[in-house]
């Protein structure tokens, strides 16, 4: 059975004369690790408010984990998990009133988020900092923390954008084991990122140019299609031909 | 969903009791204002330093003198001679020498019995600070008149104020002050901190109703204020004795009405600024400024030119200090300021209304 996640057609968005988004077309399966790259102001994040609910597409039309993007905002919201680029836990709360907050936000009883925390909290092995303020824990830890965090409610499909800026090269791997272990058991990865070799490590790649997707494949296939050596090479080829500055 | 709520509430409640420093800062900024100006700061004039000048130091004159020593508006420096007027002026030794003429008994004596005379007395005041000035001219003529005439022309009854105690004007003035700063500018930076941090996005990627968001920040602040509240009143009632009995239940209603009213603009605030500089900026200039000038709490609004007199009334701290005053001092019923009370609750729907619409504007 074909399993889509998430189904977008001819998604647009203007704001005034601006067409920030240009009838994008595209599905994602359940399960998959979709990297979703582009120059910066190539749409990427206009697009992904969309698919998160946030704001309304002008035309087309898309459905994220079964809801209407157009009318189901508020449900979409109920059923995927978000993480940004910037750092989006509270420093000044524990690590343990952090996950309570947003399991609170996302409605889980307190046995649930008991058990869940708990379990979190050791396979991250982040058991003694349990009452540890998160403004004190390194970059790297953090962003592992806000991940767990963005999935504390088993959500269908996880939305990243950019979640390994600034991290570094160790931790960053650690991040994406994490990314595999949550695709593995069923979880959809929805990542933007500006790491080529981290394009590499994705189940199909889409990038986007001017506000139009303008090659998603797999990374082996679109290699062979641009006759390029990696990543970075067919990302420079399309990006060329951008007319959008920064 | 109904408990995400009260993890919110839960969320900035801690966020406020672990920033120990700004929880004192704003716990303690009451006691500290109103005991500064119920008993440092205050528009009265005491120990008003008088120099004399006596040519003929009869009887009376001495009585005079002697009874103004006594008094603790005036200090009594010295008898001086009648060169050295300018010296003790310019030297700042005296800020008012006071002259009795060399015939002082007789020119006493022609006015009992009615007749027209010269001034008896004579008053040099420096009068650079004109605020000190103005208020001792005024003390020394009651002071000295007294001696003068036996039967007084003038009746005069101070009403709800008798002792014309500065604190008294200033406590409605503190209370309309506090409120704003703790409730406004609070809000508004710990919503744009939100912003300004990323956490925000989360929040409205998540679930929760943007509204929801908002009122969890008002709350804990809401709650804060209603503490001040209480502080501000016992220290009026039992530090500074103003008599508040029968009063409380309006000034407490008031009140509310008023933090709310605060809440919403620190609302508003938080939809026009980015960062939390520029609500910081936005809170002191558009809020502070004109609420201290246009509000009657320091300047009476009376003395403003023609143009600018309806400017105060867009001031809510303006209708609330007016209301404060009526209820606390002059010791009215709440009914007696209900126009105060409804321009109040009319300012705070349409702000609430005009910053939660702008607050989901700006989402999109």
């Amino acid at each position: 059975m074909s399993d889509v996640i998430i189904s977008v057609k001819d998604l647009t968005k203007r704001f005034g004369d601006f067409t920030a988004v240009n009838r994008i077309t595209f599905d994602v399966e359940r399960g998959e690790i979709f990297g979703f790259l582009g120059a910066n102001g190539a749409g990427k994040t206009t697009a992904m408010r969309m698919l998160c609910g946030l704001s309304y597409p002008t035309s087309g039309s898309g459905t994220v984990a079964g809801y209407d993007v157009m009318r189901e905002g508020e449900m979409i919201k109920r059923h995927i998990g978000y993480m940004s680029q910037r750092f989006s836990l509270y420093n000044d709360l524990t690590v343990w009133e952090n996950i309570r907050l947003f399991a609170g936000i996302y409605g889980l009883s307190k046995s649930e988020t008991e058990s869940r925390a708990t379990e979190l909290l050791r396979r991250l092995n982040f058991t003694s900092e349990r009452d540890t303020l998160v403004g004190a824990l390194p970059l790297g830890w953090k962003q592992k923390l806000s991940f767990a965090v963005a999935t504390i409610h088993r959500p269908e499909v996880v939305f990243l954008d950019e979640p390994t800026g600034g991290v570094d090269p160790i931790t960053r791997r650690q991040f994406w084991e994490m990314i595999y272990e949550a695709a593995d058991s069923g979880t959809t990865i929805f990542v933007t990122t500006h790491y080529m070799d981290e394009a590499e490590y994705c189940t199909r790649v889409s990038i986007m140019v001017d506000g139009e997707v303008r090659a998603l494949d797999t990374p082996a296939r679109l290699k062979e299609q641009f006759v390029a050596e990696s990543m970075d090479e067919v990302f420079r080829i399309l990006a060329r031909g951008a007319k959008r500055g920064e | 969903m109904k408990n995400n709520f009260l993890s919110f509430v839960k969320k900035e409640s801690l966020h406020i009791l672990r920033d120990v420093r700004t929880m004192m800062i704003v716990l303690l900024i009451p006691v500290v204002l109103m005991i500064l100006f119920g008993f440092a700061i205050s528009t009265e004039v005491n120990n008003l330093d008088v120099a004399v000048v006596a040519p003929n130091r009869t009887e009376s004159v001495r009585q005079t003198v002697d009874r103004l020593s006594r008094n603790p508006y005036f200090t009594l420096i010295d008898y001086i001679d009648n060169n050295d007027i300018d010296k003790v002026l310019r030297s700042g030794k005296a800020n008012v020498v006071v002259l009795f003429d060399e015939d002082y008994d007789k020119l006493l004596a022609q006015r009992s019995e009615g007749i027209d005379t010269k001034p008896a007395v004579q008053f040099i005041f420096d009068a650079s600070n004109t605020n000190l000035a103005q208020t001792g001219a005024i003390y020394l003529q009651n002071a000295i008149a007294t001696e003068h005439s036996q039967q007084e022309m003038l009746n005069m009854h101070l009403l709800y104020n008798p002792q014309m105690k500065s604190a008294y004007n200033f406590v409605p003035g503190i209370m309309g002050l506090i409120f704003i700063l703790i409730c406004a500018m609070m809000t508004s930076i710990s919503i744009v901190r939100e912003k300004e941090v990323g956490t925000m996005e989360v929040l409205l990627v998540s679930p929760v109703r943007p509204i929801k968001i908002i009122l969890a920040k008002m709350i804990p602040y809401f709650v804060i204020s209603c503490i001040n509240l209480v502080t501000i009143l016992l220290i009026a009632r039992y530090l500074l004795y103003i008599p508040l009995d029968g009063v409380w239940g309006g000034v407490i209603v008031m009140s509310i009405v008023y933090l709310l009213l605060s809440l919403a603009l620190g609302l508003f605030i938080s939809t026009v600024s980015s960062s939390q500089v520029v609500a910081l900026l936005v809170s002191a200039m558009v809020l502070l400024l004109p609420m201290m000038m246009l509000s009657g709490m320091l300047f009476p609004l009376e003395n403003l030119p023609m143009i600018l007199k309806p400017l105060p009334n867009i001031v809510p701290a303006r209708w609330y200090i007016d209301a404060i005053r009526k209820l606390m001092i002059m010791g009215l019923p709440l009914s007696a300021v209900m126009k105060e009370l409804i321009i109040l609750v009319i300012m705070a729907f349409v702000l609430m209304g005009i910053s939660l619409k702008n607050f989901k504007d700006k989402l999109e």
